[in-house]
């Protein structure tokens, strides 16, 4: 555990420290207060669980967005510019390698949702919504944005350079994100099977009700596990170059 | 100290390396000398545990590299051909996360630290970003990360690669001055640095080890012929007559340079340079300069290529 929080405090440190965490970060505020001035508070009256449940639809967006962007430099970069070797000549297990970037990611991306939240507490304050669909739909958010970054970990580990992994990545997210369209011409379990895959229609909008299912939760979890299964194999498999 | 036995590598169809044995004492200086190409990179990559070989074995120590990587890499610090370094870290930083990923523990990070600063002469940049470095000084953090977990064997690959004159030196230096704390293994082909700075080498051409030994044991192994070139003030009949003459010279090559001189370039059998020069100063030879001709194992190592290449030496890629 001492290396992968060594390596991710060494990652979560070069968001900061380069320009591309601090651009990632301020598109995405801006675009979470542009959407939810434009849709969710300029629009005739509404509820404001109404309100809310708009926000944390326009913030799923923004928020996987970031997440592709923000994981396609953690190994794809760092075998561009050749540093990946530091961490693969080094008494270092592969999950290591790819717990500790994949942690790095999930702190900053945590970190810049959870700054979106004056925009909610405005809701809060002028309105009537419970902290439970708060806390919620944040959950939501941290699972999708979770999820999809553990696939740009597994984009980043088969790519060589950050422009392929943000590419694979956002193939395969759209993939998830659209296999519903595909129940409209299969048939029953098949429908329902490839219902479960979809990343965002069966799962996510019962976060923005304001209620947490445990399968929605499990089913992030396991999306999240495999991609990252996938990358470490990915990672162990340049060893067999 | 590092037993390799019958190593192979193919990526694909291509075998990079084929049947490598070698031995490294603790302690050794070892010279490995290659042209580009020639499977010294995919050797240090297997030999740091970033490649697994197609075949063959590695101990270091009595541990074998494919069944316990991890034992291996806590001894074994590895310079890349280009240094795995973050710019945007300080040099500070940057060796204290190297030094934390190669498995030094926290307590003993800081000292760590101050001590392969010290090693490398980088105490004084310390708080700067690597990324403001001069190449020279970004080599010595690679150096530096290299060998600050206090590895019994230290991988460097093409150390010099890059660097200006006055960088070598300091590098050249800076290597002398790891002798006897480590095990070396130097990859270059730089044979002036090898020459300087190793006590025994490995000569791989087209994935095989070709020889091995000290540089003694491959001059000899190779015949003894040394050339000299020798500046007359102007040719003279009588001194190529004298030097032809003699039975230790092999062959004697005339060579005329701009304002009146004469280049001889004087092959003898084993070093005579003291019997070739009095025989030009009593065949009434004015002497202008005398040098050694091509260095030596320069010479080795273009025989070397040339026999394993079929003739073609690709002297153009020697430094």
């Amino acid at each position: 555990m001492s290396n992968v929080l060594t390596i991710a405090g060494r990652d979560l440190g070069a968001y900061f420290r380069t320009l591309s965490g601090y651009v990632i970060f301020a598109l995405v505020l801006m675009i979470d207060g542009l959407l939810f001035n434009a849709f969710a508070l300029g629009e005739p009256d509404r509820r404001s669980s109404e309100v809310l449940a708009k926000f944390f639809y326009f913030s799923s967006g923004t928020t996987m967005i970031a997440s592709i962007m923000l994981s396609m430099r953690l190994l794809a970069e760092e075998k561009q510019t050749g540093t990946l070797v530091l961490l693969t000549s080094s008494p270092l297990r592969d999950r290591d390698i790819i717990l500790g970037k994949y942690l790095s990611g999930f702190a900053f991306m945590s970190l810049m949702t959870l700054s979106t939240v004056y925009m909610p507490l405005l809701i809060l304050v002028h309105g009537k919504i419970s902290w439970g669909h708060l806390f919620s739909g944040y959950l939501g958010l941290l699972l999708l944005g979770g999820t999809t970054l553990a696939i740009g970990t597994l984009g980043s580990a088969l790519a060589r350079t950050q422009v392929l992994a943000a590419i694979i990545s956002g193939v395969m997210v759209v993939l998830l994100l659209t296999c519903w369209l595909l129940t409209r011409v299969t048939d029953y379990p098949i429908n329902e099977i490839v219902l479960e895959l979809a990343l965002y229609q069966r799962h996510f909008t019962s976060f923005t009700l304001g209620i947490v299912r445990v399968g929605d939760v499990l089913y992030y979890g396991m999306v999240s596990y495999v991609a990252l299964f996938l990358a470490i194999r990915s990672l162990e498999a340049r060893r067999w170059q | 100290m590092i037993e390799v036995r019958g190593l192979t590598k193919y990526y694909g169809d291509h075998a990079a390396i084929r049947q490598l044995d070698f031995d490294i004492a603790q302690g050794e200086v070892i010279g490995f000398l290659g042209l580009n190409g020639a499977g010294k990179t995919t050797t240090l990559k297997i030999l740091s545990c970033i490649l697994l070989p197609t075949a063959g074995t590695v101990i270091v120590d009595g541990v074998d590299a494919l069944s316990n990587p991890h034992e291996i890499r806590k001894r074994i610090g590895f310079l890349p051909d280009t240094p795995p370094l973050y710019n945007e870290m300080t040099v500070g930083e940057y060796l204290t996360f190297a030094a934390r990923v190669r498995g030094v523990a926290r307590k003993q990070t800081a000292s760590a630290v101050a001590a392969a600063e010290e090693k490398t002469g980088l105490t004084h940049k310390h708080r700067e970003l690597v990324g403001r470095l001069s190449h020279g000084y970004r080599q010595r953090v690679g150096v530096a990360q290299a060998l600050v977990h206090n590895p019994s064997l230290l991988i460097l690959d093409e150390p010099t690669s890059g660097l200006d004159p006055l960088q070598i030196v300091e590098m050249r230096n800076l290597i002398k001055g790891l002798r006897g704390q480590h095990t070396l293994l130097i990859s270059s082909h730089i044979l002036a640095e090898i020459s300087q700075t190793c006590d025994r080498l490995l000569v791989i051409q087209a994935g095989e080890i070709v020889r091995q030994g000290t540089e003694e044991q491959l001059a000899s192994s190779m015949g003894t012929r040394v050339e000299v070139e020798i500046d007359l003030e102007a040719e003279s009949p009588a001194v190529l007559e004298k030097l032809r003459a003699l039975p230790q010279v092999c062959s004697v090559v005339v060579d005329p340079q701009q304002n009146n001189l004469v280049r001889l370039v004087v092959t003898t059998e084993g070093d005579h340079r003291p019997t070739v020069v009095s025989a030009i100063v009593a065949a009434g030879g004015r002497i202008m300069r005398v040098e050694r001709g091509r260095a030596r194992l320069e010479r080795i190592f273009l025989e070397l290529t040339k026999k394993k290449e079929g003739g073609d030496g690709k002297e153009g890629q020697l430094s």
